[in-house]
């Protein structure tokens, strides 16, 4: 499975585009393969809301699982995605796109410096 | 005790080239789904589905006294049973709670087959067989059998396309089976299934699945038929509200509040379980398991705790998912009977959040009659 360059990953399946110091946060092709039909997104954070690295900041559904959605790093929330509450599917049909989940504003540079790029999540993903 | 490897079906390759996702499922390595569990169970619904359920076990009885030792075992009155009949029971303990939820078979009076749940299946030939001693022949013929369910409304089109003999089981009656050629396969087929929807359930020698498989795969590809996994038939169950071993009967559920009061019969002889279940249908009964739509966001699951309005803890969720043909977040769980009306409000505690839901008139999900 190929996951896209200019992307950074987390060990949690997450994707991150990270644009200055903003970043958009989703989960990947992997994740969504993993999880089958996706039914329910839950994004319990508002737009204003501060995260911590390493928190959930919601859950996905899909049949058969529930997961954890985990902040990828810390950071205030500028955006959610509220499209998933009615159509869910997008995350399944469009996971770096369409099925983006949150926006965060950050200055954890640290945190942005942790995150893998495209290969070491690809290695990541077929150690997992 | 040691965790043994999981074992594969006969079938296990066809699963892998078919992009099956392989997952241990019960001591065995089986398919949760295909393509996708929502994708498969409409395929069920619409057209027909095949399944490999391979990992169950099959346990028969031989001899004179095999009814006997049989109807002394399970709730449901096996001496009803004419040749080529099967029925849906309980098999309980002293204490009437049920110990596994079997399909019996009565191919002539004095030779019977048990199917049990492949999670019982250790625990079950062990009963059948110190029940059987002295008395009938036991064999456990779970490792050489294979067994294949082909379900939906397009199954017996299907069937249609695979000789003459298996176009003839079209009039094969409801829990009724016999010895069959399907394509070029020595078969047992009978008209039972766990998906809510009509076909039949394959038994064959463990070697010849594949064949099997590989021509039902073929002669139903015109019908829109697919492979489907444990998750379709997961969902396919809860919507037809059959009940899942493990789940939402164990042997901590007796029949009566699990809602199989159905199969036990009081008026037959004396069976395992009788004196308890006697007195837990001649006393108000605790709890039932009801079904329920989620009316709220949110998709119960086995394990969570069922609240009054008022956040009282009052039950159990014990299976729930999205239901993709009726289009609802359902579930099954155990209310006190006062709150088991059709109707009655209550929350389930998803993680901690209170979703409100609704107890509904079961099963979610009915075929219309052909």
């Amino acid at each position: 499975m190929e996951f896209p360059a200019e992307l950074k990953y987390t060990k949690d399946h997450e994707w991150t585009k990270v644009e200055g110091n903003r970043i958009t946060v989703g989960i990947t092709a992997f994740a969504v393969e993993q999880l089958g039909d996706i039914t329910l997104v839950s994004l319990d954070v508002k737009v204003g809301d501060e995260l911590t690295s390493g928190k959930t900041f919601g859950t996905i559904e899909s049949v058969k699982t529930l997961s954890d959605l985990y902040a990828p790093l810390n950071g205030k929330v500028v955006a959610v995605n509220q499209d998933l509450d009615a159509k869910p599917e997008l995350v399944n049909e469009d996971p770096y796109g369409k099925g983006w989940m949150v926006v965060i504003e950050t200055s954890d540079s640290a945190g942005i410096a942790q995150l893998m790029d495209e290969k070491s999540y690809g290695d990541h993903v077929k150690a997992s | 005790m040691t965790e043994a490897a999981p074992r594969k079906t006969s079938l296990f390759d066809r699963h892998v080239a078919a992009k099956g996702r392989m997952v241990p499922f019960a001591g065995f390595e089986l398919p949760i789904q295909y393509t996708g569990i929502v994708d498969e169970h409409q395929a069920v619904r619409t057209a027909a589905g095949l399944f490999d359920v391979s990992h169950m076990g099959e346990l028969e009885l031989k001899g004179e006294h095999a009814a006997a030792v049989i109807d002394y075992l399970v709730t449901n009155d096996a001496s009803k049973l004419v040749d080529g009949q099967a029925m849906y029971t309980a098999c309980c303990n002293e204490k009437g709670t049920i110990l596994d939820d079997l399909i019996v078979y009565r191919a002539a009076q004095d030779r019977w087959l048990i199917v049990c749940n492949a999670s019982n299946h250790a625990k079950m030939a062990a009963v059948f067989e110190k029940a059987a001693k002295d008395h009938c022949e036991f064999a456990d013929r779970t490792d050489e059998t294979a067994l294949i369910a082909l379900q939906g409304p397009k199954a017996f089109d299907i069937l249609d396309q695979a000789g003459a003999d298996a176009a003839k089981l079209r009039d094969l009656k409801s829990f009724h089976f016999r010895d069959a050629v399907i394509g070029n396969v020595r078969c047992t087929a009978a008209r039972t299934g766990y998906t809510g929807e009509d076909g039949v359930e394959i038994f064959c020698a463990w070697n010849d699945a594949p064949a099997l498989w590989d021509q039902l795969l073929l002669l139903g590809a015109p019908f829109g038929i697919k492979p489907a996994g444990l998750g379709a038939r997961d969902t396919l169950r809860l919507e037809a509200r059959l009940s899942l071993y493990g789940n939402d009967i164990d042997e901590t559920t007796n029949p009566i509040e699990a809602g199989l009061g159905w199969v036990v019969k009081l008026d037959k002889a004396m069976f395992v379980g009788k004196d308890a279940l006697a007195a837990v249908k001649a006393a108000p009964l605790p709890r039932k398991l009801v079904g329920f739509e989620v009316e709220g966001r949110g998709i119960a699951r086995h394990g969570y705790p069922l609240r009054d309005v008022d956040g009282n803890e009052v039950g159990i969720c014990t299976s729930g998912s999205p239901g993709p043909t009726v289009g609802k977040s359902i579930g099954l769980g155990y209310l006190p009977t006062a709150m088991a009306q059709v109707g009655t409000k209550f929350l389930v505690d998803c993680r901690g959040k209170n979703i409100e839901a609704v107890v509904v008139k079961t099963p979610f999900y009915k075929r219309a009659s052909s």
